[in-house]
Formats: structure tokens, C-alpha cells, sequence
């Protein structure tokens, strides 16, 4: 039996995950898509095809010299109808390629490698050619993660399988259904990075995920069951609670020897090396208040509206649309759409939705308690809410997650996370 | 997006936990109900007209003085439990216009004048307390013995003038002379145990503060379950020291203040002019609360060293 682990503070949330049932389903094709040119951490892509150009599935549209960047693709075969600047669904504008679908889906062709045979450096750059980013909600570039800096020695690789956001199953249904090729997806990045040491990290609400990887991992690829609990998702509480290590704050986990890759990615890296399939769709938890919740195969660049519309419309009178989870997620006020990090499309009626009026800090320390980076969010409101950038420094506003832990548990309903990033403003502010 | 959609445009998260103030505040309230009915039942109706008397002021007073603020007065619940709670430690004999006039100081100069809820530095209800002990000594020390209300000593004014100790299940069970709500330890114990049941109060505050009385009466060669029974060190120590605003909001903090107050009560009992020594330890404690926060910051996750203090 293994033994469960956790980490400092953290919430417990209502689970909410409606959809763990449902089996993956392919979208309807999108007649239409609007492929960002930034969807990742990094330099933007210069677009590589003009108006009015013919496309098919998975052909490069936009691309970028820069190091931290990663190419975008076409996700359905038809024809470029404009390139204008649309909204994220993060809330930053940025260039975006519009594309009209044909009546076909046909595909470029893919050709893979052998990660057998393959040379590290070829797989990296299949993986760079293939447009994978961080599919779990960061972005960042996935080959830049495989290519760490020479003087880190890296011996771990953890596939983070937590999902500890509630009512999203994106992850969880992976597990179940596409368990091999994230195995196999496990290895290939093991040996890209040199390390015998792989583990899963998966949270214990998801037993039948744990079984499967498990049965599936044999003994090169080891499952370890983590306490449910928010937010043990997060790379720095993940590798905290299954190594024990802490990642130095302004650091990343390559400083403590570590990569992890979310499910999803690693599940893609698998399809992108043996098979050469760009980054053209990934799974959306479509749930809240739609009439049928579901997981759905999604290409990217499909609008949010067509996707509720396929899970039978919104019930109720709508308040909020929310990209990602109800913890770290953004409320959107226009139809955006699905990017590689989009992992969750979470509808919120007026029933669900409780404005709530702030008052008075009593003190009652709930944030601080939940706090998994060990912080005193309420001093850090206090200080910022005072223009006191320098306390906030003091007080390390600058290693917070906005995980949101804090304004979840806060009696007094004060908007902690909100007051937080005016904070970090402030002292970049002061930094320059 | 989706027909007639009016999108309310708010930062994450975007789900809330059910706990509110106001909820707190009537849990508080709730545990403090057993107090409250067997000083009742111990010393009569005039202990329930002292309460509903202080209260009432209570109330009032905060809102008279958010109106004089310019502040919106919310009925959370925090002036009931400064009004309760300071009744609670009055002589049941007093006259009913000290409550009155108690609860209105404890409002208004111990909160209100610092800048409301939340604001304060002192336990509003000690303030209180303290003023009325100052100003009307003699009859903030007129005691009387349960149900037959003969004018007796407490078990601690017993003790201090040399007549020995008040067998303990008197203590325990509240039978002896006293503040309206302070004289059963099991009474404040039922209602401190549902409050830390709920979560709504850290263990570690009335665990270090009765914890220090214990250990340090016992070293001092004095019967420790008496010093912890009598007096009014488990309202104290189970609903003042706990008041969020005036009190660490970190663990460790919670145990610094602990075990100060404890070694303070032991400190005014053992050897100052007071029997008793609750009220002032609190006082004294709250004013170190600021220093203490400022010292127990817990550790920051990838910062290796713990930077300590202020600037």
C-alpha cells in the first residue's frame, strides 16, 4: 500500500465532478475556428499563411524564430478569412487566424518517429514542430521544458494526473481511456530527459485513474496516490508532497532536478513523436449548468458558444462563463476561443453565482491557514490596500499561485486574490 | 455568447465557502447559551436582566457610533457578543445602569474609536471591564453565594485572604461565587469544545493559556486544578483570548499568546494585589498582538531562511 501525501494548508472544495462518468466524445467539426497565435508562455507567432489561403488539418499557420514560443496549426481543412486581433480566453488581445471549413477533413500528412531509434534532439524538435504546450493551464512550451540547461541535473519525472480544480474530468477521462498512451507518452519524455525515476501523481478521489495507470505503469512507471485536496495540481505542492522538495521561489522545478508534465501534454508528446500529429485538439470538460455536462474532443480554435450549445444550451439565466476551473479560472464576457490550455468550460447560473458584499478583515486567520505557499494573505491585503509595495516584498507577495485558497475560505468575503495582483503590480512598479 | 446572457465579469475563484462573519458570530453566540443559563440558574432573573440590559446597550452603542463614524452599521453580530460576553464577567448583583454604561464604553471607546470591526486593539468587553472595575470598584466586588444570593467571597478572594481552597467539583460544576458566567468550568466547556468542533476557535489558544496556569500553580506548590477551575480563566481562556481581532492570527502566534496570558494570570495571582488576573492578561497580551504576528510569520514555501521581524 502506498502511502498518501499532501502539502501545506490547501481547501477541500465540493467536488462537483459531474462528467467523471462520461466517456470522451468528439465534438461536432466547427464550421469555423479562430486559432490565437499566442496560446502559451512566450513570443507570439508571426502567421505563416495569408488571407484567403487553403488549409488543411495540422498544416503550420504561425510560427516564431523566438526560443520561447511554440507553432500553431490549422484545425480544420478550409480557408484562411481574415487575421485580425481576438480575445483570449485569459483576457490579453492577440493576433488570431480565422478559418472557414470546407465540407472535407482532410489532414496534412504526418509521418512519426521510432523512440527507439530516434535521437533526443530529433524528438525535441518533433515535439517544437508539433505546437505542444503545457496543457494543464500554463502554456509553456513543452520543448523548452525537455531541453533544461545543461548544469541541471534532472532525475524525476512526474505526470501530474492530480486534477484537484472541481468539475473538471478532462484529465481523469485520459486516464481511463488513453492510459497507454500516456505511458508510452511517460517514456519517451523519461528518455528524452535521461531519467529512470517516473512517477504519477494522481489524486486518491480518482481510485479507478489509480488502478489503470497502475496496472498500466508496471514497474517503469509508478503511480502515487495524493490526498485530494486543492491545490495539489500545482507543480510546486505536487513536487513538495510526492519528493519532499521545495522549487526555490522565482525558481522552476528544473532547480530541484524535476520536470512534470500534466496528463494531456504527455498524452500528445506521445502522438507527436510516434505519429507526428500537431497540436490540433485536445479534451474540454463542457459542465455547471448545461443541460447534458460532457467531455468532448475538441479542436482548437472552436468558439465556447457552439461547444455549450452542443451540451444542449446553458440551463437557467446565465451569469457566468468561466475557461478553466471555478478556482483558477477566467469569467469571460464574449465567445472566446478553446486554446491548448483550455481544460474546462464551466457555466454558472444566477443560482450558482452569489454576489457577495465585502466587509470588514476580522482577523480570523482562514487564509493564512490555507495558504500552501505559507503566506499571510491577510497582511498582503492589508499592505497593499495601505501602498505599501514594500511590506508586500517583506511579506514575499511575490511567491503567490493565486490559487485562490484564500478568498475561497475568507469570511468576510474580501476579493484576497483580486487585491493580491494589484499588490504584485505595485512592487513591479517599485522594481523598475 | 448565449442569448440574453448578462455576464458578471468577476476574478477567481469563482465558488466561496458557506462560512460568513454572521455565522461565526451566532455560532459564538450559541456556545456561549450554557454560560449564560446557569448563571441564570445560579444567581436568578437579575443575572438575565444584567445580560439582556448589556446587550442591548451593546447594540445600540454600535450603532450610534457607526452613525457618528459615517460608517454602515451591519447587524454581524460582534456588538451581541461584546454585550454577552461582558455581562457575562460582571458580579450578578450589580445595579443594572453599569451594564448599560459598560457595554456603551466597550462599544465606543474600545471599538468604535479605533475604527469598527476588526479595528481594535483590546477585547472590547475587557475594556469594558477594566473601566468598570476602575471606576466602581466597590461594586464590581460584591459577591454572592448561588440561590440564597449571601453576600460571600470567591473561591479566589478566599484563597488570597488565606482561607484555603474551594474543593474542585464546586469549581467544575459552577456551585461557588462568582461573575454571572464565569463560575462553571463545564458550562464555558461545553461551548468552547462546540466551537472547536466547528473550527470556528484554535485549540492551541486555551490549551497553552490553562496549560501555563496548570503547570506553573503545580511548580509553585499550589493545587493546579483549582487555579485552573476557579476564577474566570475559562471564559477567558476559551472566548477573549480567542476574539480573532485582538488576538494572533498565526498557530504559533495563538501559542505565544497562550502561554503570555497564562503567565501573566499566574504572575498577578502568585504576587500582585488581585485575586484574579484574566482580564488584565488579556489586556496586556492583546497589546502584544502586532509583535507577536510580526515574529511567528510562518515559513514561505522555497524561501529557505525565515526572515523574522519587520523591516
Amino acid at each position: 500500500m502506498l502511502m498518501k501525501r499532501g502539502f501545506r494548508g490547501g481547501v477541500h472544495p465540493l467536488p462537483n465532478k459531474l462528467t467523471s462518468d462520461k466517456k470522451i466524445e468528439k465534438a461536432k467539426l466547427p464550421s469555423r475556428v479562430v486559432i490565437p497565435l499566442r496560446q502559451h508562455i512566450g513570443a507570439p507567432c508571426d502567421p505563416v499563411v495569408e488571407k484567403g489561403a487553403k488549409v488543411k488539418v495540422g498544416q503550420k499557420i504561425g510560427d516564431s524564430p523566438a526560443a520561447v514560443s511554440a507553432p500553431v496549426h490549422s484545425t480544420i481543412s478550409g480557408t484562411v478569412s481574415e487575421i485580425s486581433t481576438q480575445l483570449l480566453p485569459t483576457g490579453d488581445r492577440v493576433p488570431a487566424i480565422v478559418i472557414e471549413a470546407d465540407d472535407g477533413d482532410e489532414w496534412i500528412e504526418t509521418k512519426g518517429l521510432d523512440p527507439e531509434k530516434a535521437s533526443r534532439e530529433e524528438m525535441i524538435s518533433k515535439i517544437r514542430e508539433c505546437g505542444l504546450v503545457g496543457m494543464g493551464g500554463a502554456g509553456f512550451p513543452t520543448h523548452v521544458k525537455l531541453n533544461p540547461p545543461k548544469e541541471k541535473r534532472i532525475d524525476t519525472l512526474i505526470i501530474n494526473g492530480a486534477e484537484c480544480e472541481p468539475y473538471i474530468t478532462a484529465d481523469h477521462r485520459l486516464m481511463l481511456e488513453e492510459g497507454e498512451k500516456i505511458i508510452e507518452g511517460a517514456k519517451i519524455i523519461a528518455k528524452i530527459l535521461g531519467v529512470d525515476n517516473i512517477l504519477i501523481g494522481i489524486e486518491d478521489n480518482k481510485p479507478d485513474a489509480i488502478d489503470n495507470m497502475d496496472r498500466l505503469g508496471g514497474e517503469s512507471v509508478r503511480v502515487v496516490p495524493l490526498k485530494t485536496r486543492y491545490p495539489q495540481g500545482d507543480e510546486r505542492h505536487l513536487i513538495k508532497a510526492i519528493l519532499g522538495r521545495e522549487v526555490p521561489a522565482g525558481g522552476l522545478p528544473f532547480d530541484v532536478g524535476v520536470v512534470v508534465q500534466n496528463v494531456g501534454t504527455t498524452k500528445a508528446i506521445y502522438e507527436a513523436v510516434t505519429q507526428g500529429i500537431p497540436l490540433v485538439e485536445r479534451v474540454v470538460t463542457i459542465t455547471g449548468d448545461v443541460k447534458e455536462s460532457k467531455n468532448l474532443l475538441v479542436r482548437i480554435g472552436t468558439l465556447f458558444s457552439s461547444l455549450i450549445q452542443e451540451c444542449g444550451g446553458p440551463v437557467g439565466n446565465t451569469r457566468k462563463v468561466i475557461a478553466g476551473g471555478p478556482m483558477m479560472g477566467f469569467a469571460q464576457y464574449v465567445d472566446v476561443p478553446v486554446v491548448k490550455t483550455t481544460n474546462c468550460i464551466l457555466v454558472f447560473s444566477e443560482e450558482r453565482v452569489r454576489e457577495e458584499e465585502e466587509s470588514p478583515c476580522i482577523r480570523c486567520g482562514r487564509c493564512i491557514e490555507v495558504c500552501p505557499m505559507g503566506l499571510m494573505p491577510t497582511m498582503l491585503v492589508k499592505f497593499t490596500r495601505a501602498k505599501k509595495p514594500e511590506m508586500c516584498l517583506e511579506y514575499n507577495i511575490m511567491s503567490c499561485d493565486e490559487c485562490g485558497c484564500c478568498a475561497y475560505v475568507c469570511p468576510s468575503k474580501i476579493p484576497i486574490v483580486h487585491v493580491i495582483r494589484e499588490g504584485k503590480k505595485a512592487v513591479r512598479r517599485l522594481k523598475k | 455568447m448565449i442569448p440574453g446572457f448578462k455576464p458578471l465579469v468577476s476574478t477567481s475563484p469563482h465558488i466561496k465557502d458557506k462560512v460568513s462573519v454572521r455565522g461565526i458570530m451566532l455560532a459564538v453566540v450559541i456556545a456561549l447559551i450554557p454560560a449564560t443559563a446557569s448563571g441564570v440558574y445560579l444567581f436568578g432573573l437579575h443575572a438575565l436582566l444584567v445580560v439582556v440590559a448589556s446587550i442591548t446597550s451593546a447594540v445600540i452603542s454600535e450603532f450610534l457610533g457607526y452613525k457618528a463614524m459615517g460608517k454602515k452599521f451591519t447587524m454581524d453580530g460582534s456588538a451581541v457578543i461584546t454585550g454577552l460576553l461582558l455581562a457575562l464577567c460582571l458580579p450578578p448583583t450589580v445595579p443594572i445602569w453599569m451594564p448599560v454604561v459598560g457595554s456603551s464604553f466597550a462599544i465606543l471607546i474600545g471599538k468604535c474609536a479605533f475604527g469598527g470591526l476588526g479595528q481594535n486593539i483590546f477585547n472590547p468587553a475587557l475594556v469594558g471591564r477594566a473601566f468598570l472595575t476602575l471606576s466602581w470598584p466597590a461594586l464590581m466586588t460584591t459577591w454572592v453565594s448561588p440561590f440564597d444570593g449571601v453576600s460571600t467571597a470567591t473561591p479566589l478572594g478566599e484563597w488570597h485572604a488565606g482561607h484555603g481552597y474551594t474543593p474542585v467539583e464546586n469549581l467544575f460544576f459552577g456551585n461557588v461565587a462568582g461573575c454571572i458566567g464565569e463560575t462553571s468550568a463545564l458550562a464555558i466547556l461545553i461551548g468552547g469544545i462546540f466551537l472547536i468542533a466547528m473550527k470556528y476557535v484554535d485549540w492551541r489558544t486555551p490549551l497553552s493559556y490553562i496549560g501555563t496556569v496548570g503547570i506553573l500553580m503545580w511548580l509553585l506548590g499550589e493545587p493546579p486544578l483549582f487555579h485552573i477551575f476557579a476564577g474566570g480563566l475559562f471564559l477567558g481562556a476559551f472566548f477573549m483570548a480567542t476574539d480573532y481581532v485582538t488576538s494572533p492570527v498565526t498557530k504559533t502566534g495563538r501559542v505565544v499568546f497562550g502561554v503570555g496570558a497564562g503567565l501573566l494570570v499566574v504572575m498577578i495571582r502568585m504576587y500582585g494585589g488581585f485575586p484574579e488576573g484574566v482580564c488584565y492578561s488579556i489586556l496586556i497580551m492583546n497589546g502584544f498582538t502586532p509583535l507577536i504576528d510580526r515574529f511567528t510569520r510562518p515559513k514561505v514555501y522555497g524561501v529557505m531562511k525565515k526572515r523574522e521581524g519587520g523591516k
